[in-house]
């Protein structure tokens, strides 16, 4: 493999440096180095990023190949800037024993464009009544460390419990998909304001809250460590922020579309912002930005959802719940976290990077930028502004809310093991 | 006028007042020997219900004829929407074979604007109910008897509901009578007021333009008008209240509390009725009580909505007194 030059981009944001890949290494971080016998990229006002890893993402594979494959996604992984991502288990069937997570694993593998790191369920069927074999998963050439029913909520307090406690053996983390099901039956968006205008069923925050209230002290009261799968609500930011003061072992996300839109969207009634957790309001919009800036939220995942067009196009009711977001993702934390203040890039770094693969144990992602780390690279032009068309996918799926939305910031390349998977802003 | 009419809240005063001036002479038409008019003639109406409703589409299909359109009923059970067939393309379908405007009714809050925003079809739609969300030509006709009881009908004329106290009670929170009704009271100057027990109004009401009240003992000596929403009898099953009796004993109209309203106001209903439940038969049957009046508004309400929205520029008061001239 070839030599790679990225030249003068600013690393985390911060100086301008040039980073050297040879193979799959980065091998080299300094200024001037030499281009001799390397492929140049002039990076110059372009922010150099670790390859971005996204803890939550549907990839529909097996099942829905109609929706996403694990080729199809992880080539929209790579547009985005993700080297790695961690796919859900509720697939058809459901990733809950080794057998299908070794199937995604090695379709990951296959595809070349990004690392896959198979999600196992908790329980069998997602039903949320038995064990699945969560050891059997770990120890599967997968080697499944999260594990998640997401998509349903592990709503029974005892296999919740259990579960936290048996994936201790081996460092695994249960991944909350918070949603309380007796107070969300019929549930079609958050509840308050716009929802009793609209008459469509309330999704109350307090069916979240509730939840990750029990979670948190569960895993206190077992030892165990627990991370909140897309986060979404003002108080539900208080109660993690609450259980870290105590200690407890708690980790939680947010997705971008919770970031930046809200459920005064839902007045156009148009699918495309549906989606669980619904989007909530302003209020919370705001307290999930402050809670990602000073780290109460710890990451961000993208939950992207793909859907087939006719599960979109149709009345609210009849409507799938989801959005895509791997080629969408970094733009918006640009938008909300970046272009605000909030965050600097070193934070965005931290928070889509380093701590998503440190809560999923993802070997050589969210490494530091410098000799003799694996040449997982994201490099991103801030100035760039563009509007969104999905025509513009990579993923099978078309189903953004951010459709004719101007959004700043584009990757231009990316890097998966000193191979780039991007190259100006194109699939290589 | 709008090119749709989707929610009663899209309404202006001017709107609505002129849909109910011109219900009024389409009432009058009512009471001639031949009951039709030419105006939408040559014209195709399709009434679209996904869901069942014998006296909406009555009174859509009523009002329809008799301003002589061609009238296409089209219900979804038995057709091929039970075969997984989707709105649009059902829409679509209706739309090639030349249908001129979409009645519809939806169990799902938000199917009629979706049909008229989508661009899946340019007819016009009317909304005739959908899921808990609207239902406009319903508050448009208790609007109109409304004004007709409380401030009289020929002096009602070019008038709204400036002042008038109107209580709705029962289950709010699935009632899209209610929605449209606060909507279109509050653009007509009514003050309104909701009583309900606490589980069945909505979270987030407080920005709605009205009063909510739990008691309606309390509320009653101050309403010109008390209208009673049906309570379906399967919230009993999700603890919305412990039994029917006691939601009828708290919240249920009885002779003795109609005594308690002013000697002007007025019982409505917007049907169909659950008598025994939040309507006893006393007053249901009195001559308080517009229920009958309502329905008959109904087919006024409507064929003035579909003639402003469809008809020519001309009002229909000039063109049916042309027409007695002759």
């Amino acid at each position: 493999m070839s030599k790679t030059l990225i030249r003068g981009a600013q690393v985390l944001g911060g100086a301008v440096q040039d980073v050297l890949i040879d193979g799959e290494t980065v091998v080299e971080v300094g200024t001037g180095l030499s281009a001799e016998g390397a492929t140049v990229i002039e990076a110059e006002g372009q922010i150099l990023l670790p390859g971005l890893v996204d803890l939550h993402t549907h990839l529909r594979e097996p099942g829905r190949e109609d929706s996403e494959t694990v080729l199809t996604g992880t080539r929209a992984a790579a547009s985005g800037g993700f080297t790695a991502v961690f796919a859900m288990a509720n697939t058809h069937p459901v990733a809950d024993t080794a057998g299908v997570v070794e199937q995604v694993y090695r379709l990951g593998k296959e595809s070349g464009y990004c690392d896959v790191q198979p999600i196992g369920a908790v329980t069998v069927g997602l039903e949320g009544r038995k064990l699945a074999e969560l050891g059997a998963m770990h120890d599967s050439a997968a080697g499944v460390t999260v594990f998640s029913d997401d998509g349903k909520c592990v709503d029974d307090a005892v296999i919740m419990r259990r579960a936290l406690e048996y994936v201790k053996a081996f460092d695994g983390v249960v991944a909350q998909h918070a949603q309380e099901p007796r107070l969300t039956e019929g549930a079609q968006m958050n509840e308050g304001i716009v929802s009793a205008q609209l008459g469509l069923g309330g999704w109350p925050a307090v069916a979240e809250e509730s939840i990750i209230a029990r979670d948190v002290l569960l895993a206190e009261h077992v030892g165990s460590r627990v991370h909140i799968c897309h986060l979404s609500t003002a108080g539900s930011v208080e109660i993690v922020r609450w259980a870290k003061s105590r200690g407890i072992d708690v980790t939680a996300e947010v997705t971008p579309h919770h970031l930046l839109l809200t459920d005064e969207m839902v007045r156009s009634y148009n699918p495309v912002y549906k989606v669980n957790p619904p989007l909530r309001t302003e209020k919370d919009v705001l307290a999930l930005r402050e809670a990602l800036a000073d780290g109460t939220i710890d990451i961000v995942a993208t939950d992207h959802a793909p859907h087939p067009h006719e599960d979109k196009d149709c009345e609210w009711a009849a409507a799938a719940m989801g959005m895509v977001g791997l080629e969408t993702a970094l733009s918006v934390v640009q938008q909300t976290m970046v272009e605000t203040g909030l965050l600097d890039w070193a934070g965005v770094a931290d928070r889509m990077s380093f701590a998503p693969a440190r809560i999923g144990r993802a070997k050589g992602h969210g490494r530091p930028v410098s000799a003799g780390e694996p040449a997982n690279l994201t490099l991103v032009d801030p100035a760039y502004r563009g509007v969104v068309d999905p025509a513009d996918f990579a993923s099978r799926s078309r189903n953004t809310p951010y459709e004719g939305r101007e959004l700043p910031g584009r990757v231009t390349h990316t890097f998966l093991r000193g191979r780039a998977t991007v190259v100006d802003g194109k699939l290589a | 006028m709008m090119r749709h009419l989707i929610s009663a809240a899209d309404l202006t005063r001017d709107d609505a007042v002129l849909i109910l001036d011109t219900a009024e002479e389409m009432a009058r038409v009512a009471d001639r020997p031949i009951r039709k008019l030419p105006t939408l003639r040559g014209r195709t109406i399709c009434n679209l219900f996904f869901e069942d409703s014998t006296r909406t589409r009555i009174s859509f299909e009523a009002a329809e004829k008799r301003l002589s359109a061609d009238v296409i009923n089209f219900a979804a059970k038995g057709s091929s929407v039970s075969k997984g067939e989707s709105l649009k393309d059902t829409a679509q379908t209706l739309e090639a074979m030349g249908v001129d405007a979409v009645v519809i009714r939806h169990g799902a809050s938000g199917a009629p604007y979706r049909l008229a925003t989508s661009g899946w079809i340019d007819a016009p739609v009317i909304n005739a109910g959908d899921g808990t969300h609207q239902h406009p030509t319903q508050a448009l006709l208790d609007a109109f008897t409304m004004r007709r009881r409380l401030v009289g009908r020929d002096t009602g004329l070019g008038r709204d509901l400036e002042g008038k106290r109107i209580t709705l009670v029962g289950d709010v929170l699935h009632s899209r009578v209610a929605r449209s009704n606060v909507d279109l009271l509050h653009t007509l100057g009514a003050e309104v007021t909701l009583v309900a027990p606490p589980t069945l109004v909505p979270v987030g009401v407080e920005t709605w333009p009205c009063e909510i009240s739990y008691d309606l003992d309390r509320v009653l000596p101050k309403s010109d008008a008390v209208m009673m929403l049906r309570v379906q009898r399967e919230r009993m099953n999700a603890a919305f209240f412990p039994t029917e009796r006691e939601y009828s004993r708290r919240y249920g109209l009885d002779g003795e509390r109609m005594a308690r309203m002013p000697e002007h106001a007025v019982v409505m209903h917007p049907g169909p009725m659950v008598r025994g439940m939040e309507i006893t038969a006393e007053v249901a049957d009195s001559d308080r009580c517009t229920v009958v009046e309502q329905v008959a508004n109904g087919v006024s309400v409507r064929m003035a909505v579909l003639y402003l929205l469809l008809g020519g520029n001309d009002s229909a008061v000039t063109h049916t007194r042309t027409e007695e001239n002759k």
